[in-house]
C-alpha cells in the first residue's frame, strides 16, 4: 500500500504529518521523496545501513570524430547542445540524458557517460519498526523527478509506504504521487494555502488517486477552506489548530507524536478512516463496472 | 536591469510574504512571481492583467495507431519508460522526440503543447508585475521562468530604464525552475526560518548560489520561534561570509494580513512591517 503526502504550497507540513503517520502504524516504510530538500531524516534521525549512487547518461563529444554538422543540436529538443566552429558544448541543466543526440550523430562520434545526479538513502528508526528510504538530489542538478522515479523503486510492496512529496504540482509533485493508492493533500487556511490545495486537488484528480485533505494551522474564521473543501466534496481528515509550541518542537526536529502523545491516537484514527475511504472507493469501482 | 531574487531552499518561509511587501516599497521597478508551479504572490497583489500569453513548454508525443506495425522500438529507445502498450504515458513524456524519430512507420506525432501561461500586468500600485500559471501537473517549470524573464528584460529594453530592479519571488527547491531563476540573477536574498529544517535546507540553497558566484544576503523570519537555531544559522553564514539583513519577529499579524488578502505592509504598526522596510532600506535598490 502507498500513502503519498502533499500539497501544493510549501511549508505547510508535509513532513510533519508523513512522519506522525509512519510513527502512529506498528510498522511502515517511509519514503522521502522531496529529493531537492529531503527533511524526513532530521525528524526521524535514521541509522542509515546503505547508499547508492543515481547516475544519469550525459553525452561525451568525440572531437575528432566529430564534423560539427549540427545535427544534435538541431535534434535536441532541449537546447542543451551548441555546435561552434571547432567545438561542441553541452549545457548540462538542460541535458535530460534522452540519448536523441548519441543514437543519432551520423559519425557515431557521442559516447554516454554515467554521471552522479544523487544518492538514496536506505536505513531504520527506532529499531527496525520504521523502513527508511529517501533520495538526496545533487546541488546544481535540475531533474529531481528522474531520482523520485528510481527512489520509488525501493518500495517494499506488501508494508505500508508513506511517501513525502516534494511541494508544487509540476512534474516532481507528480512523479513522486503517481501510483499511489491514496493521497493526503496538506494545506493551510490562508489564501496561499488554498490556491494551492486547488491545483494539487487537480493533478490527483487526473491521476484517478482517491485522496482527502488535512489542514494543518487550521484558523477557522478563514472560512473559505473549509467552504471549497465542502463543495467539492472533499472530506477533512484532520484539522490540527495553530499552535506556537508545535512550531516550536518542529523547529528542533522533535516529531509531533513524540512531544505531544496525544496525537499518536490521532493519527492511528487517520490511518482507520484511510483504510476506510478506500474500502468504500473500491466498492464504488466495483459498482461502476 | 539588475535582478534580485528571493529564494530559501524551504518552502513555506516567507518569499511571496516578502515580495508583495517589497512591491509596495517598489516604485519604478517590476516584479515577477516565479514560483510557477503554486504561483501565490497575484492573490496579495490583484493586478490588472493587460496581456496574456500561452506557454509552449515543450512537445509531447502521441502514437496514431492506424499507422503502428505494432515494432515496440519506441518503447525501447525511451529512456522515461513513458510508452507502455503502444501507447505514451503523457505524464512521463519528457518531449525528447527519441521515438517520433526512431518510428519506422512514421506512426508517431509530436507536437508543441500550450503548458501554462504567462501574464503581464500592472498593480493597484502601478508596478509592473509579471507571473505565470503552469498547468498543474506539467514540467518544464524552468523553461516557463526563462520566459517570464526574456519578458522583463524586453520591458526594461524598451524603456532604457538600466537602472532599475527586477525583483523576483522564486520558488522553493533547489532545482530546474530555481537554476532558471538564478540565471542572470546579481544578488539573491535568502529567506529561512530558525528550524533544523530550514538551516539544512539554506545550507543547500547557499551551495547551489555559489556554484552560481552571485552574491547573496540572508533574513530569518519568525527568528524568536527557537532563539538557539537563528544563533546557529547566524554563525553558519558568518562561516561563509553571507551578511544577515534581517530578522522578522513572529508576528500573528502576518497570517492575519494573509488572509485578508494583504500584505502585511498595510499593518505599518506590525513589528514585522517595521523589520520587512529595515531589510528593504538596506539593501539599497
Amino acid at each position: 500500500m502507498i500513502i503519498s503526502i502533499a500539497s501544493g504550497k510549501g511549508g505547510t507540513g508535509k513532513t510533519t504529518i508523513a512522519v506522525s503517520l509512519a510513527l502512529s502504524l506498528q510498522h511502515s516504510v517511509y519514503v522521502d521523496c522531496d529529493v531537492e530538500e529531503p527533511n524526513g531524516h532530521i525528524l526521524l534521525k535514521p541509522n542509515i545501513s546503505s547508499q547508492r549512487y543515481v547516475t544519469k547518461k550525459f553525452p561525451k563529444i568525440d572531437l575528432v570524430k566529430c564534423t560539427f554538422c549540427g545535427k544534435c543540436s538541431e535534434f535536441c529538443e532541449f537546447n542543451a547542445i551548441v555546435v561552434l566552429k571547432s567545438d561542441v558544448m553541452i549545457i548540462e541543466s538542460l541535458c535530460h540524458g534522452c540519448g536523441v543526440c548519441s543514437y543519432f550523430c551520423p559519425e557515431h562520434a557521442i559516447e554516454e557517460i554515467e554521471k552522479n545526479t544523487g544518492v538514496i538513502r536506505k536505513g531504520n528508526v527506532q529499531s527496525g519498526a520504521i523502513d527508511f528510504i529517501d533520495g538526496v538530489l545533487n546541488i546544481g542538478e535540475t531533474h529531481g523527478a528522474q531520482l523520485i522515479r528510481h527512489v520509488k523503486k525501493e518500495i517494499i510492496p506488501d508494508q505500508i509506504n508513506i511517501i513525502d512529496a516534494p511541494p508544487g504540482t509540476s512534474c516532481s509533485m507528480v512523479a513522486a504521487v503517481k501510483d499511489s493508492d491514496f493521497c493526503i493533500l496538506v494545506t493551510e487556511s490562508t489564501p496561499f494555502g488554498l490556491n494551492d490545495l486547488e491545483l494539487a486537488v487537480q493533478v490527483v484528480r487526473s491521476l484517478g488517486i482517491p485522496f482527502t485533505v488535512i489542514i494543518n494551522k487550521y484558523d477557522e474564521t478563514f472560512m473559505a477552506l473549509d467552504m471549497y473543501c465542502q463543495t467539492e466534496n472533499i472530506p477533512v481528515l484532520l484539522k490540527i489548530p495553530f499552535d506556537r509550541t508545535i512550531a516550536e518542537y518542529y523547529s528542533q526536529g522533535i516529531p509531533l507524536i513524540d512531544a505531544l502523545p496525544r496525537f499518536k491516537e490521532t493519527f492511528r484514527h487517520v490511518f482507520d478512516n484511510i483504510q476506510a475511504i478506500l474500502q468504500m472507493h473500491e466498492l464504488g469501482v466495483t459498482k461502476q463496472r | 536591469m539588475k535582478q534580485l531574487v528571493i529564494l530559501s531552499g524551504k518552502g513555506g518561509t516567507g518569499k511571496t510574504t516578502l515580495s508583495a511587501a517589497f512591491s509596495k516599497l517598489a516604485a519604478n521597478h517590476i516584479i515577477a512571481d516565479c514560483d510557477v508551479d503554486a504561483a501565490d504572490l497575484f492573490i496579495l497583489l490583484k493586478p490588472n492583467v493587460k496581456k496574456e500569453l500561452p506557454f509552449y513548454g515543450g512537445k509531447k508525443a502521441t502514437i496514431n495507431n492506424d499507422a503502428c506495425s505494432q515494432c515496440g522500438l519506441c518503447a525501447e529507445v525511451c529512456r522515461f519508460e513513458a510508452i507502455k502498450d503502444l501507447s505514451v504515458d503523457e505524464v512521463l513524456c519528457e518531449g525528447c522526440g527519441f521515438c517520433y524519430r526512431v518510428c519506422p512507420d512514421n506512426a508517431i506525432d509530436f507536437e508543441k503543447v500550450i503548458s501554462g501561461n504567462l501574464y503581464d500586468s500592472t498593480t493597484n500600485d502601478d508596478i509592473k508585475f509579471l507571473h505565470a500559471k503552469l498547468f498543474p501537473g506539467e514540467g518544464n517549470s524552468g523553461k516557463l521562468v526563462t520566459e517570464i524573464k526574456k519578458k522583463a528584460s524586453e520591458f526594461f529594453l524598451h524603456n532604457g530604464e538600466r537602472n532599475k530592479w527586477f525583483i523576483v519571488d522564486g520558488p522553493p527547491g533547489i532545482g530546474c525552475p530555481v537554476n532558471a531563476s538564478l540565471t542572470g540573477a546579481d544578488i539573491a536574498l535568502l529567506i529561512t526560518e530558525p528550524t533544523l529544517s530550514g538551516l539544512h535546507d539554506l545550507k543547500r540553497i547557499i551551495l547551489l548560489i555559489q556554484s552560481f558566484h552571485i552574491p547573496a544576503v540572508v533574513v530569518i523570519n519568525k527568528y524568536d520561534l527557537n532563539a538557539n537555531i537563528a544563533k546557529e544559522i547566524e554563525e553558519y553564514i558568518r562561516s561563509v561570509h553571507i551578511p544577515l539583513i534581517g530578522k522578522i519577529p513572529f508576528d500573528e499579524k502576518v497570517v492575519y494580513a494573509l488572509q485578508q488578502e494583504k500584505s502585511i505592509l498595510e499593518y505599518p504598526e506590525s513589528k514585522a512591517a517595521q523589520e520587512i522596510i529595515t531589510v528593504w532600506n538596506s539593501l539599497q535598490l
